[in-house]
């Protein structure tokens, strides 16, 4: 039998001719999917709102994106899941009560502005998801910082703020605590059971997607680990120094702290590239966290996403001074 | 207790699926000669080798048919008797065309080797085998075919002290060197001892990944009493373990300096079919005219292991196999992550040519390039510690000198960037590019100094 000559041209490629079957969007889904439990936890504290902003805010943001792509006359990037990252990561930062328009405000600046003014996926130099929040913050301020009436205290404690802007006006006034960090305080806030925004409350939900993530090796362990630790190192020293200091399991476990260290931190593209650059980033995050949240006497009580995008600014930076000299070569 | 396990790994390097199950219970077999041999004078890394016959002339096998032309070149030697047909360019697998020697076959195969028998090779000078396996036109058999016989000779100032014979075959679905240790594992030591008798080398490995427990077994058992110092060494399965500088750290934890030699650290690393094409010239003053080829893929009947003649077209080692099945879409010379993509079937086999690979639709993935995203895969894939994304980036906005500054020269197109890229950003061919640029306007700059 002689070989038939192909009917159709030979394809001639560089190498490799074989691949992992990696792709970018099934990173993107796999961070979507990391947020599954988180989001049933947002749904079970805060019902209807929690839908509502996710699907306000990722409906906002792929639409957003197809626009923005449509009008920059390039290819249509939604189906790499990107901007229903970043929708699912803005909802998620958002107070339960605001309104729906805000939220795509919110999504639309984090899209047209923080990403594909820059050219898309991969070149923007903050996460979208986080300058959404900070646009909001600074335009919206009130509604931003509005927190429905809730009994996180105890069945008979009604409260509208979250721990951490309680703690911070406790640290103005003087006044004491309306709480401490008991056994059953503490589970309240490792399972959620508190007030703020709606897809960080829950340490126990966000802790199994990272666990997802961790697994499916989309995140390393680099920038939470020395996120975290930076927090608890902080706190545990600040703890020594300061008669009214929080114990360190209130920072761990109050604010943005873990979705911003295993979701927002650990976003790809606007993170340093190399271990080193990474754990350099994890600890700037962690050390501005804690600066904010008990050095800075502002208004504004938590201080991870304006960390994490201070530490976006330094990424370049970063990545410059941590080049690594390849095999075999010597300083 | 003559096996060890590596003691080292080297930093990077990926997990390709391999696909070896296909052939690598396939014995060797040899392959009858095509009615015209097509040798390629560039079989080999540096200057192609020189004609040393016309068109009309007869040869007959083992003739040498083209001289080395300069210190690192090969000589090439009829494969069988025959006629001169014609001496014109051809294409290499390679790609980019060289002067080839069309043969035509007498069919009585006249064999006259040029190159008596050296049986008792202990009591022979090194220098002598040396020049012996230079005769007998051997090169590097694993992909780069840099001529043997320089590797064999080391400067004075360059004692080798560690031998390793390289049967990683860490290359998807390649298994001839599978086969060869198998099938001829005591040829395969004794060109071991010879190799170390040239060089004075007092260490010697066979070093095999774990993904091939058979090879290891059979190399382990066939280990020469009188061998002092021989051991097999156990890789682990890890891709490029085949990567001289690479294994060399995996075995020894020696670290080859950046553009320097294996001889630099006092080791030598011959691959395993080059190992048995050393024995064969020297105990049987056979040249080097045929070698093993492993034709697999997905779009090939019957895959095989065969031992051909260096000019055999690429078309009738597929004739051989059952031929094409199925859609054939792409066609891979070596293995699926450094080897060559070629045009056509018409191509020749030639010393490096290790495998044959015909491959369907459903195993070629055509992918769009994506901007990146940092996610630093690269960086963890990349064995020569080189930073991909950033080199790819400096590359795509015409900085070469950004690029050479960070090392592109030190790549060595394995190819694991690419492979783990979510991007799907063609990394290889990035950097293949800057290093064409480089070493272009290197050649223009004239010599360098010293």
């Amino acid at each position: 039998m002689k070989p038939q000559a192909p009917d159709n041209l030979l394809l001639v490629s560089s190498s490799p001719h074989t691949h992992s079957g990696s792709s970018v969007s099934r990173i993107m889904a796999d961070v979507l999917i990391a947020l599954i439990p988180a989001f049933a936890a947002a749904c079970w504290f805060f019902g209807w709102n929690a839908v509502r902003l996710t699907a306000v805010c990722v409906a906002a943001c792929l639409i957003t994106e197809w626009l923005c792509r449509k009008a920059m006359r390039r290819a249509n990037t939604i189906a790499d899941f990107s901007a229903a990252v970043t929708g699912v990561l803005l909802a998620f930062n958002l107070p339960p009560d605001l309104p729906s328009w805000m939220a795509i405000a919110g999504s639309v600046v984090a899209i047209a502005i923080a990403k594909q003014t820059f050219g898309g996926l991969g070149y923007n130099p903050f996460n979208p998801a986080l300058i959404g929040r900070a646009f909001l913050l600074i335009s919206c301020t009130g509604a931003m910082t509005t927190w429905s009436a809730s009994n996180w205290l105890s069945p008979d404690a009604i409260t509208t703020a979250t721990p951490l802007s309680l703690v911070k006006e406790t640290l103005k006034t003087g006044d004491p605590l309306p709480f401490t960090m008991t056994g059953p305080m503490t589970w309240n806030f490792f399972i959620g059971n508190m007030n703020g925004c709606i897809g960080e409350v829950s340490a126990a939900a966000i802790l199994i997607g990272a666990a997802y993530l961790l697994i499916r090796r989309v995140i390393t362990w680099h920038v939470p680990v020395a996120f975290i630790g930076t927090v608890i190192i902080y706190g545990l020293i600040h703890m020594t120094c300061s008669a009214n200091a929080m114990p360190v399991h209130f920072h761990l476990l109050s604010g943005g702290l873990m979705l911003g260290a295993f979701f927002m931190a650990t976003d790809m593209v606007t993170t340093p590239i190399t271990h080193i650059g990474l754990i350099i980033f994890g600890i700037g995050c962690g050390l501005l966290t804690m600066i904010i949240r008990t050095v800075i006497n502002g208004d504004y009580p938590d201080g991870v996403s304006f960390a994490i995008l201070v530490m976006n600014a330094f990424t370049p930076l970063i990545n410059r001074a941590c080049k690594r000299l390849p095999f075999g070569r010597k300083k | 207790m003559k096996r060890l396990y590596a003691p080292f790994n080297f930093r990077g390097g990926v997990s390709p699926t391999y696909h070896k199950e296909t052939t690598c219970n396939s014995p060797l077999r040899e392959l009858p000669l095509p009615p015209l041999l097509t040798i390629s004078m560039s079989q080999h890394l540096g200057a192609p080798a020189k004609p040393l016959v016309s068109p009309d002339d007869t040869v007959v096998g083992g003739q040498m048919i083209a001289a080395a032309a300069g210190m690192i070149s090969a000589a090439i030697h009829a494969p069988t008797s025959g006629r001169v047909v014609s001496i014109g360019d051809a294409a290499t697998p390679l790609g980019r065309p060289a002067p080839a020697m069309v043969i035509e076959p007498d069919g009585n195969h006249t064999w006259q080797s040029p190159l008596p028998p050296i049986t008792n090779w202990r009591e022979v000078a090194p220098r002598t085998l040396a020049e012996r396996v230079g005769a007998a036109g051997i090169v590097g058999m694993g992909g780069a075919g840099f001529p043997t016989h320089v590797k064999l000779s080391p400067p004075a100032d360059k004692p080798i002290d560690t031998l390793i014979i390289n049967g990683a075959e860490c290359e998807p679905y390649l298994s001839g060197d599978n086969r060869i240790l198998l099938e001829h594992s005591a040829a395969v030591w004794e060109g071991a001892a010879i190799i170390a008798h040239i060089l004075k080398a007092t260490n010697i490995y066979v070093a095999i990944e774990d993904n091939k427990p058979d090879a290891v077994r059979a190399m382990e058992q066939a280990i020469p009493a009188d061998l002092a110092n021989a051991s097999l060494c156990v890789l682990k399965t890890s891709f490029p373990q085949g990567s001289e500088k690479h294994q060399i750290f995996s075995v020894t934890g020696r670290t080859v300096p950046a553009g320097g030699l294996p001889m630099d650290v006092g080791c030598v690393v011959e691959n395993v079919a080059t190992t048995y094409a050393i024995r064969d010239a020297v105990i049987n003053g056979q040249p080097l005219v045929t070698r093993s080829i492993t034709v697999s893929g997905d779009a090939v009947a019957a895959p095989a292991n065969l031992i051909a003649h260096i000019g055999t077209p690429f078309s009738y080692l597929v004739e051989a196999c059952g031929g094409v099945s199925g859609t054939l879409t792409k066609v891979v010379s070596g293995g699926t992550m450094m080897g060559f993509a070629q045009a056509s079937l018409d191509v020749t086999m030639t010393k490096t040519s290790s495998g044959l690979l015909l491959l369907s639709p459903s195993q070629v993935k055509q992918f769009t390039s994506q901007a990146c995203i940092s996610c630093g895969r690269c960086l963890n894939a990349c064995p020569m510690r080189l930073m991909p994304a950033e080199l790819s980036q400096y590359i795509e906005s015409e900085d070469i000198a950004n690029a050479e500054a960070s090392f592109v020269m030190d790549c060595f197109e394995c190819g694991s960037c690419a492979f783990v890229c979510p991007a799907h950003r063609p990394l290889v061919q990035h950097m293949r590019r800057a290093k064409a640029i480089i070493m272009a306007q290197r050649r223009a700059a004239g010599p360098r100094p010293g």
